[in-house]
């Protein structure tokens, strides 16, 4: 079970938000991915993006975070906050790692040298599914945002 | 999440129910290579009951498909839904993969 979990309207209702912290255990990583969908079919995002945008790039952000953020570490954990709106969906995955550089660590897997590689896709979906990417320094570890807005 | 492995003539079918994601691609590798092992050569995986795939997922698939090819094999795929399909143009894979649109086109295909 994850150690907190907390999701609900803002004040004004106008914003679903999901908090959790879930242990560093990719197991986790479908349950965490149903909470935030299921806030974005509340708020009525396109069929695509509830079922590939959303939950391809979000498992992308966690297993990074788990497995090379957080190196498997079963000790550590990791933060997952979303805020939905009508407009966009914000979604912020923690680490208690160093984080990683996004620029540098952008290899395009669809060149005929990469396409057989079994690695080195996860950052690229991220960044084709979602509408930004981006690391955010924190005081702990490493964050790392993204926003997709609503279709 | 499961999968579920049946013989149909000459062709192993690997249906994946739920998500093929980085917590339980492991459990496809092995299922696949442990047929590979016992001398199959023609497999077909279907996705007509998946719901999503991620990169490690995906990953298990070019493996897979390497290491049939090396022992003489035959890997298909069959039933990409919309967003599996858009999955695989993103990333090209559906230059790598021979897809069929059904189950039994899959089949005919060997």
């Amino acid at each position: 079970m994850p150690r907190t979990e907390r999701h609900g309207r803002s004040p004004d209702g106008r914003v679903r938000v999901v908090d959790v912290e879930i242990p560093n255990d990719v197991r986790y990583i479908e349950r965490v991915v149903e909470l935030v969908r299921r806030e974005c079919q509340v708020m009525a995002y396109g069929q695509r993006q509830l079922m590939l945008n959303v939950p391809v790039a979000l498992t992308e952000a966690l297993s990074n975070a788990i497995l090379r953020g957080n190196r498997d570490d079963p000790a550590k954990h990791v933060h997952v906050r979303a805020e939905v709106d009508a407009e966009r969906l914000v979604v912020e995955v923690g680490d208690e790692g160093a984080g990683f550089d996004l620029e540098a660590s952008l290899i395009d897997p669809t060149t005929p040298e990469n396409i057989g590689r079994e690695d080195g896709r996860g950052l690229f979906l991220m960044r084709k599914l979602m509408d930004r990417v981006e690391r955010l320094e924190a005081p702990h570890g490493s964050v790392v945002r993204m926003t997709l807005h609503r279709e | 999440m499961s999968f579920s492995v049946k013989k149909e003539g000459e062709v192993v079918v690997v249906d994946v129910e739920g998500q093929l994601i980085v917590g339980n691609r492991q459990e496809l590798k092995q299922k696949v290579l442990d047929e590979l092992e016992r001398g199959e050569k023609k497999f077909l995986i279907d996705f007509s009951q998946t719901g999503y795939i991620d990169s490690s997922g995906l990953g298990v698939l070019v493996s897979l498909s390497k290491k049939i090819r090396e022992q003489g094999g035959e890997l298909r795929l069959a039933n990409l839904n919309d967003d599996l399909k858009t999955l695989f143009e993103l990333t090209k894979l559906d230059t790598l993969f021979q897809i069929a649109d059904t189950r039994e086109r899959a089949l005919q295909s060997f």
